[in-house]
């Protein structure tokens, strides 16, 4: 496919691509009749009253509107035209498999039930218990919080130690590899007896997940160091403690990132695990919760906001790292 | 204050290895640096220059004889000497800027002198690429970088190795001016490693020639040609037939690479 010199009839067709998915999933929500025996319960709200199907049609014509938004906000540059026009047929799609979807989950109930429920039902959960969502969806990132905090805090702090000092990676090191073959929730019957509270136990698993990633990358990044920039810095006056902090902690810094993106990963997994066995809270204990009512539509909606929530946060990593790092811009690949 | 800036004594330095394996890279060097003087010492590589340069920044230390700086024996690195390393070494991470800060910064000197880094930029002739980061400069810029960021601490001596080595020849000259400039400026002491004849003959005011295995001075000539000089004049043409003809002799098999 060629995108060079795009021409203007082609951005409006790729626009009218990208909602002509979305409009095709309002239009099957609105004109498909509901074939099967399906309860549809209705909520009030705002003053008035809505149902599934009127809050799937809304989150539709939401997505529409974003993308309309995008749209006028690409049309400015070429490069975001040129990614408008690749994503379009994908984004197309993604509506056309909202459509049958819809029709095989809700209105025909083809999909096995009650595990496949129509992407309208998923989202009764948010008129159905919206608080209750909320709350645990905030102590989700509650946990979140400490536990990245705690996990890096610990993890680039033993690096550097285990990078500077041989005795401290003489000692240190072998415990750090063996615990990095270890899986952290193994240590889950543990962490619950152990800990004061399950919050502590589980911020204490996320640090230990985190823990082999972060800490080896780490010292990996202090013990490359070059000889030289220790020397410069030493012959322009820095003492023994900016050697650490001003020279071989900002070229570990790109290695330190990297161990971060990785113990990230671990992290969800331990935060979900240790929410589904044995929080009072959580996405993962509302997934728990729902699962033994039998309500899997409220498993789906648990699992889109923890997807959601996940991208976030990668994305806010990625632009702190992109700011720390912005000094290898052209330097690396 | 003494006329004499440093004084090296007698001083040995041999590298072993673990298979016994014995370098002689420095063998009984003694030499007096004037204060305010340009001196360069010039020889092929392995005749123990750098090993020479790093016992006078204090970064390693001689097995016998001495070092004194202004009458005090050199023990480990201070301020006094600023140190060009071979390939620069500038921080990757920081810009131009932050890089020639760096001693006032370590110091905790910046706040007060944040009027020099900005000079300093300007001696250099880098107005403009200050937020700029050493990959995204010129190789030419990146020495005036280091250069300038040895200078800030206004140390007594500045000592350069190979500062132009991996530069072509009109960034070279480039350079050159802008040193004796910089000297101009700072009254430094330099002492600088080149195996250029050209370079050495064009910047110095003394010219130590040294020869390998083991690394010994072999002779120490004065450079009595008034500046600016003039790279084609006689005085000039003379005095490099005669470096030439040392460094021949001086070496076991002539070097190729000084028949310029
Ligand atoms: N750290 C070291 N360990 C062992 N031998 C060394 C070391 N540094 C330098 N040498 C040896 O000492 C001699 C002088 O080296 P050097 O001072 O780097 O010479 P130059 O700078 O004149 O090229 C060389 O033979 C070199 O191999
Ligand atoms: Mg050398």
């Amino acid at each position: 496919m060629k995108y060079k010199n795009l021409s203007a009839l082609r951005f409006v067709l790729s626009v009218a691509l990208t909602i002509a998915g979305f409009v095709s999933a309002i239009i099957v929500n609105a004109a498909v009749p509901q074939a099967a025996a399906v309860k549809i319960n209705r909520y009030e709200y705002f003053g008035g009253t809505l149902d599934f199907n009127i809050l799937y049609r809304y989150a539709a014509a939401g997505i529409i509107i974003l993308y309309l938004g995008l749209a006028v906000f690409a049309y400015f540059s070429e490069e975001r035209r040129v990614n408008y026009v690749k994503r379009a047929p994908f984004r197309f799609a993604l509506g056309v498999a909202l459509a049958l979807w819809d029709i095989l989950g809700t209105k025909y109930l083809l999909l096995p039930q009650p595990f496949f429920p129509g992407p309208a039902a998923i989202l009764e959960t948010f008129l159905n218990e919206p608080a209750f969502v909320l709350e645990n969806t905030l102590y989700s990132l509650k946990l979140y919080a400490a536990g990245f905090t705690a996990g890096v805090t610990f993890g680039v702090g033993t690096g550097i130690l285990i990078g500077w000092f041989p005795r401290v990676y003489y000692w240190v090191s072998p415990v750090l590899k063996i615990t990095g073959v270890i899986p952290a929730v193994a240590w889950m019957p543990f962490a619950l007896t152990l800990a004061p509270t399950p919050f502590t136990a589980a911020v204490f698993l996320m640090t230990m997940c985190a823990w082999f990633p972060i800490a080896s990358f780490t010292a990996q990044g202090v013990q490359s160091t070059a000889k030289v920039h220790f020397e410069v810095a030493k012959t322009l006056g820095a003492n023994t403690a900016q050697l650490v902090f001003r020279v071989a902690i900002p070229h570990a810094l790109p290695q330190i990132f990297g161990g971060i993106s990785m113990a990230n990963g671990f992290m969800f997994t331990t935060l979900v695990m240790s929410e589904m066995m044995g929080q009072p809270g959580g996405l993962g204990y509302y997934i728990q919760l729902s699962r033994v009512w039998s309500a899997y539509y409220k498993v789906f909606a648990a699992i889109i906001i923890m997807a959601a929530l996940f991208s976030i946060i990668l994305y806010i990593i990625g632009i702190v790292q992109n700011r720390a790092l912005r000094w290898q811009k052209g330097l690396v690949k | 204050m003494s006329d004499i800036v440093l004084e090296i004594a007698g001083v040995n330095r041999i590298y072993s290895d673990d298979k016994e394996n014995v370098v002689e890279a420095l063998h009984d060097i003694s030499l007096s640096v004037r204060r305010g003087e340009f001196l360069t010492f010039i020889g092929s590589s392995g005749c123990g220059k750098t090993t020479l340069l790093r016992l006078i920044a204090g970064l390693d230390e001689p097995q016998s004889g001495k070092l004194l700086l202004d009458g005090k024996e050199i023990c480990g690195t201070d301020t006094n000497r600023g140190y060009v390393v071979q390939q620069g070494g500038l921080f990757p991470w920081l810009s131009v800027r932050d890089n020639i800060a760096y001693g006032l910064k370590v110091r905790g000197l910046y706040q007060k002198n944040k009027a020099d880094v900005v000079k300093y930029i300007g001696l250099i002739g880098l107005d403009g690429f200050e937020k700029s980061y050493p990959h995204q400069i010129s190789g030419g810029m990146a020495q005036r970088v280091a250069i300038a960021r040895a200078l800030i601490n206004n140390p007594e001596i500045l000592l350069l190795d190979e500062p132009m080595g991996a530069l072509d020849s009109f960034t070279r000259a480039d350079i050159q001016d802008k040193l004796l400039e910089l000297k101009g400026e700072s009254g430094a002491t330099m002492i600088l490693v080149t195996h250029d004849v050209d370079e050495a003959i064009y910047l110095s005011d003394r010219i130590v020639i040294m020869t390998p295995r083991p690394g010994r001075i072999n002779d120490v000539l004065n450079v009595a040609i008034p500046h600016p000089r003039h790279r084609g004049g006689v005085e000039f043409m003379a005095m490099r037939r005669d470096i030439l003809e040392k460094l021949n002799l001086a070496s076991a098999q002539p070097q190729p690479e000084y028949t310029i």
